[in-house]
Parts: structure tokens; sequence; C-alpha cells
């Protein structure tokens, strides 16, 4: 390097050190909050192996996030965003808008949902969403209009289930959980049905027919469960005709109490949960903006460690704590070691 | 006129209620509504106690158990061929085995444990008899290691943290029903906790830890401590004190002793009083807009924490100042002026010295209020944000991300797992330990110094 392209530099840089306040040495992270145990997780265990100091986490949700992330390049903007939904177009637009051109995507793994009931009920080892949706949607098309929800058996609507009373313990409304069951299940039930595209022939905009759609019923036949899986088992132990929404890892590490039911004909688990065939999960990514790597220090280092098999392998840390593993990991190890831009 | 004030007869009108010492129904009546009143006082009074008495129990009994921590007692080998495959002690390749590496040694040495004691159990595999153990075993050893590399090869003493469940267990807040439908622990487990608590191998100590420690991860309740919190509400007070104090003091005094009385003072002293009363939120997002959004100061960090709270609490101590400055006699004002000194000589050293007492008080009482602030923080950053990081100078302190006491108490309450509720509990007992200790400044300060006329 020439003396002149050294000094300009090194104006360079003490220009942008001046204007910053002071040089940051730590990884920012900023986003999803359910992907924020997950990321606070491995950056403890970063802060242990590593000189590097522990990463900074903070929730906010993924839009948020995702919008400080494309406020722009530089030290006072965050390296990473956690999101547990897909980087939309009008994400991208902004960033570009303000000059945060390559983004890494990274899975890091999937969020899975299932339906089970208590191990000695009644046989519900079968759901197509449709009939989650004619159960414990509020207003249902029967002959042909949309009426308030008469059904009181699983039977009324559907032979092949068993005439049990409905009774579902949903996930609060403050859980993520909630929008991946309304949008999954209770939305495309709405349109197997026929419900939606009555809804909207009877002078509904589209927006309104999905939010119909997506309201359940409540007035004890579903119960919104606002604490943890452990609150929605104890309820559906001591209920026989109880249906519970649990993440996959609950349900897997409660088999002695549990029965699961398939969705559309496909068994919950790992493998097909990972491969989209099961309906109801949803991906959990982070994003890394590239033109930080190699000036914000251990940028790189703590993506590498996040997806590393030790950490989100099927054994790893995470998925102690619930993440479905992702068996593409590989894939998205090499992605982040070569930097691969979306 | 004299026979009207000499002779009062005596079956007159006036002495028709008797004697002195006999109650009429009127004074009866007084006296019973008096009574009445006492008592509703003391019923007010006593509902007040009784809250009073009911919070700092359930604060006492729900907060105390997070100040002591379960640990075990063990031996660990570590093995060279694990730690240094090299075997030539270089502090490079040491460092490069991860905690996962750790884990495998601590497995053992718990399988070791197990059978030195002699219980019987059907759990034998060090991976699962390591469930007992915080994860965050594995870093204690490795830093333990990477601190002093000699130790590799020997076998060494570790108390390591235990992990939550069996925390909880020891604390009573876990039982074998509980942990029955836990994947974390089985109750198979908590056999050999029985048998290992009753050698003194898993014992309770008190938890320095929850004091200076900094916040962990969701997975890891028994290492989250509240250290990085009070530090960041240590540097946010000194914001607040550094700016709020001469700002406050400066306008009171020119205000008071100095400006003309006209329309534009009465505006601003009515400001003044209204902007007291404004809702702390509105600070919150008025410093979200000034000093995040316009002047780009960093998120979450006690700077700004810092500024919004001065905005708080500088009407506050306008106030106080001014009452204090007030309640200096004029005399002392007027005796200064008469034998030669200027006004600002009457006020600098007279008024002020004499008003001071009243002015720290209500700096003190204003603090106080800041300290336990949370809504502000909510708006900028304070919350939501997972505090591993101690500062590493002053300027970091200022500037880097932090999270504040009552931030970090609402960040604990929110989380999932019980362990954490528990610590929730324990940081309020800090905090109102910091708090009754700055209000007890105020008051010694107020009695020691405060002079009366």
């Amino acid at each position: 390097m020439s003396l002149t392209k050294l000094t300009t530099s090194a104006l360079a840089i003490a220009a942008l050190t001046a204007t910053t306040a002071v040089a940051r040495d730590n990884v920012q992270v900023a986003g999803s909050s359910t992907v924020l145990p997950y990321a606070s997780i491995v950056a403890e265990a970063f802060g242990e192996n590593f000189d590097f100091p522990t990463p900074v986490v903070e929730s906010g949700g993924s839009s948020a996030g995702l919008k400080r992330f494309c406020e722009g390049v530089g030290e006072n903007t965050i390296d990473i965003a956690n999101s547990s939904r897909p980087i939309r177009e009008s994400d991208i637009e902004l960033c570009t808008e303000n000059g945060v051109n390559d983004i890494i995507e990274v899975r890091i793994g999937y969020d899975g949902i299932v339906f089970a009931s208590q191990i000695d009920g009644p046989e519900f080892t079968a759901f197509e969403a449709s009939d989650i949706f004619n159960a414990l949607g509020a207003k249902v098309l029967v002959d042909g209009a949309i009426v308030d929800n008469p059904h009181t058996q699983w039977a009324d609507f559907n032979s092949d289930l068993p005439a049990a009373d409905i009774l579902a313990f949903v996930p609060g409304t403050k859980h993520g959980t909630r929008e991946v069951f309304e949008d999954k299940v209770l939305l495309q039930g709405c349109e197997d049905t026929g419900a939606m595209q009555a809804m909207m022939d009877s002078g509904m905009d589209e927006d309104a027919a999905e939010d119909a759609c997506i309201e359940v019923r409540g007035n004890g036949i579903t119960v919104d469960i606002d604490g943890d899986y452990t609150e929605t088992l104890a309820r559906v132990d001591s209920n026989p005709n109880g249906i519970g929404v649990f993440g996959l890892a609950f349900y897997e590490n409660n088999t002695n109490k549990l029965k699961v039911a398939t969705i559309g004909g496909v068994e919950p688990k790992t493998e097909t949960i990972a491969s989209g065939t099961y309906p109801v999960s949803r991906p959990l990514f982070f994003f890394i903006k590239k033109a930080h790597i190699g000036v914000i220090p251990g940028l790189k280092e703590f993506a590498e460690f996040f997806v590393s098999d030790e950490i989100a392998g099927p054994d790893g840390p995470l998925s102690d704590y619930g993440l479905v593993s992702d068996p593409e990991l590989e894939a998205t190890q090499t992605k982040v070691s070569d930097e691969e831009a979306m | 006129m004299t026979d009207l004030t000499t002779t009062p007869t005596p079956g007159g009108k006036r002495h028709s209620y008797g004697s002195l010492l006999d109650e009429s129904p009127r004074t009866k009546k007084r006296n019973a509504a008096e009574t009445r009143f006492r008592v509703y006082g003391v019923i007010a009074i006593s509902i007040g106690l009784i809250f009073l008495a009911a919070l700092l129990f359930a604060i006492v009994r729900n907060g105390i158990p997070a100040f002591t921590q379960t640990y075990i007692v063990m031996d660990v080998e570590l093995t060279a061929a694990k730690l240094d495959k090299k075997g030539n002690r270089d502090i490079e390749d040491i460092k490069k085995v991860s905690t996962f590496g750790y884990n495998p040694l601590i497995g053992t040495a718990l399988e070791t444990l197990v059978a030195e004691n002699g219980v019987e159990t059907e759990i034998n595999k060090g991976k699962e008899l390591r469930d007992m153990l915080s994860s965050g075993a594995a870093a204690q050893v490795r830093f333990a290691v990477i601190d002093n590399p000699d130790l590799i090869g020997t076998t060494q003493e570790f108390t390591l943290l235990a992990g939550s469940r069996v925390d909880g267990y020891m604390k009573g807040r876990v039982d074998r029903e509980s942990l029955a439908r836990d994947p974390n622990l089985s109750p198979a487990h908590l056999d050999i906790v029985d048998a290992l608590a009753a050698d003194g191998t898993i014992k309770r100590i008190f938890n320095w830890d929850f004091i200076t420690g900094t916040d962990a991860s969701e997975s890891r309740p028994e290492q989250a401590g509240m250290g990085v919190a009070i530090l960041g509400s240590f540097f946010m007070m000194l914001v607040v004190l550094l700016l709020s104090l001469p700002i406050g003091v400066a306008a009171s005094i020119y205000l008071e002793e100095f400006a003309p009385q006209n329309m534009f003072t009465d505006f601003i002293e009515v400001n003044i009083s209204n902007l007291a009363a404004v809702p702390s939120i509105v600070f919150g997002i008025l410093g979200l807009a000034v000093f995040i959004q316009f002047a780009h100061l960093p998120q979450s960090a006690p700077i700004v924490g810092g500024l919004t709270l001065t905005l708080m609490t500088l009407p506050t101590i306008v106030i106080s100042t001014r009452a204090s400055l007030k309640s200096v006699p004029p005399s002392i004002r007027s005796a200064a002026l008469g034998v030669g000194a200027s006004k600002m000589q009457s006020v600098f050293h007279h008024v002020l010295p004499l008003a001071m007492p009243g002015i720290l008080t209500g700096t003190i009482i204003g603090l106080a209020q800041a300290l336990g602030e949370t809504a502000p923080l909510l708006l900028i950053g304070m919350v939501g944000y997972i505090a591993t990081n101690y500062p590493d100078g002053v300027a970091s302190g200022f500037l880097d991300p932090n999270s504040a006491m009552p931030a970090q108490i609402f960040e604990w309450a929110k989380r999932a797992d019980p362990a954490y509720y528990e610590r929730a509990w324990g940081g309020i007992i800090i905090l109102l330990v910091f708090l009754l200790t700055m209000n007890l400044i105020a008051i010694l300060l107020r009695r020691r110094f405060e002079r009366r006329w």
C-alpha cells in the first residue's frame, strides 16, 4: 500500500471514529421476540467461548428489527435482525433505499405447532384444516349460508371424527404461535370449506373476510391459554375431550401423556416440519448485514457459531429449548461461511 | 345596665342545662362526632399499615430465595488428552476447546460422584446427570483452565452452579409431581439430589452473583444477576445529577431572586408546575424523538435514559429549590444588602447556604423517583435488552447499551421460567434497599442542617 493510500485511509478511519461516538466492538442484534431466547442462548455461549464480547441482543418484534436493520450501514446501525418471518419485498426496498444492499439470510430452524389430545381420550388422530375451522371458527358455512358456529360435537360436521364435545385450548393472542395457528389452520380451513368465498360474496372485502375467518368462538369451547405449554397440558390432562395446541418439542417430551393428530394426513415430525409437508410450522431466520462483516469484530464468527452443529444441531442447546433443527443446516453453514448474499 | 350583669335569675334560661360537668345533648353529639372521626382515622391508618405489611411480606417471602443459590461441589478431572491435544500448554490451543469439549469431563465427574456416594439410580449416563447442573457450569470450568493452564492434567475441586430445577427443589419451588411433566429434569434426578444434599455435596450458599452478576439467557435463570443493571442505573443517575442539579438550581435562583415579575415569568412558572405533573411516559416518547431519532444518540444507552429522566426530574428540583429559597427569611437578604453586599453576594453568601439542605433533600427525592422510573425506559430500548456485558469504562458506561434496575425487574417478570419470577422479586428488594437508603440520606441531611426561624 502506497503512502498516500495509507494516509487517506488513516484519515478516513480517523474521520469515521470522530463522527461516531465510540468504536463498536460488539455485535448488535435486534428483532423477533420468538427468536430472542434462542439468540440470547447463542450470544451467552459465544461470549463464553470466544475472546469477543458477548453480543448485544434486543427484542422488539420482527418488523421493528428489520426496520432498524434497514436504517443504513454503519456502526450505529444493528448488524443482525432476528425474524420469525421471511424478509418482505417492502423491507428489501427500504434496505436498498438506505444503502443496505447485501443481506445474508440465515434460517436457523423451525418452530413447529401440533394438535394433541389426551392419550386415553377420543380418537383425535387425523384432522384437516377445515375440521379445525368448522369446530373452532366463530362463523362457519352451513348449507351455503354463513351462520354463528352451531356445531357442538366433532361428528356434527365430519362423521369420521369422534362424537365428542368440541373443546380446544389455543395459544392466547400474545403468543407468536397464535398467528401461525390463525394463518396456517383457521384461514386455510376457511378457504377450504368455502366460507371465505361465501363471506366475500356477501359483500365483505378480503381483509374483513380474513379477519372474520380467524376469529375463534370462545364461549368456553375455545379457551385462550396465555401461559406456557405446561398449562395447556394440565388443561388437556383434566379434560378427556380437550385438544391442545403445542410446540413440537413440547409434545415430543410428553409422548406418554399426549397423542398427536395429523394435519392433512401428514404426521408432525422433525423431517416433515423441516421439509414443509406438515403445514403448521414456520421457519425462523436472522439476517446479516454483509457490509458489517470484517468491520464489526466477531460478526461472522457469531453467525457461524449460531448455525454450528453444536448449537443449532439436533442435540444442541437450541433444540433443547424447543427449536426444530433444520435438516439442511449444512447448506446454511456453507452459506454463512461463503457470505452468500440474497 | 347593672341589673343585667349582677343579677342573673337562678331559674333563668342560661342555667337550664345544669352544671358545666353534665354534657348537654349537643355537646354529646359533638363529642361523639369527634370520637367517630378519630376512629375513622385509626381505621384508615390501619388499612394502610395492613397493605404495607402485606406488600413487604410478599416481597420478602418471594424475593429472599433469590439471595441464595444451590451449588454442587465436585472433583473434575481435567484430562490433558481432551483439553490440550498437542500437549504444549499453548494458551491459543487451550482456548480452542469450547465449552462443549468440557461437557463430557463434567459428565464423567458426575458419574464418579454418584458412584462414590453409593446412590442407587437408573440414571447413569453423564449426559443425563448433567441436567442437574447449569449449562453455564462448563464455562466455569473452562474459565478456570484458561486462567491457569497448569491445572490441565490434575483433578480439581469445583463449586459448580446447579440447574434452576435443582435449585427450585432445594427452595421448595419444584417437587416430584411438577417434574413428572417437565422435560428438563426427572424425579429420579431428585433422588440423587436428596442423597448428595444429605452429605453437603449439594449446598445452598449466599448468592453474591445475584447482586453483582450479569443477566443471563432464558435457559439459565440460575446465573442471572442485577450487577450490570445496577451499573446502568448508576450511570443514568450520574447524568441526572450532573444535569438537573446545576440547571435546576440556576433556574430557580434566577426565577426566585433576580427575574422581574411579569407575564413571561408567570408563564414559565405555570409551565414548570404543569411539567411536574406530566406522566413519565410522555418524557419517554420525547426522549425517543429528540435524543435517539433526531440527535442519533445510541439506543438503550444510559446517557439517553439519563437525559430523559433529567427532563422528568428538573421540575421536581426547581419546585423544591424555589420552596427552600422562599423559606429563607427576607431579613437575611435585607441584612446582607444593608451592610453593602451586592444582590449576587447576598444570594450566594447567605441565602443559598441556608437553602442548601432543602435543595439537597429535593434533589435526592427527585433522584429516587427517577431511579424507580420504568415507563420512559420502555420507549428508549432499555427494556427487552439482555444485559450481559459490564461496561469497559466510564465512556462505555454512558454510551454502551445497558439496562436499568426497574427495567431488569420487568424483563425478568416477563420470562417464562418460574425461577426468573423469584429473581424479579429479589430484584425488587435490591431496588427498595437503594430507594430507602437515598430517602434515609435525605432525612438525615434535613435533620442535621435544617434551620428554623
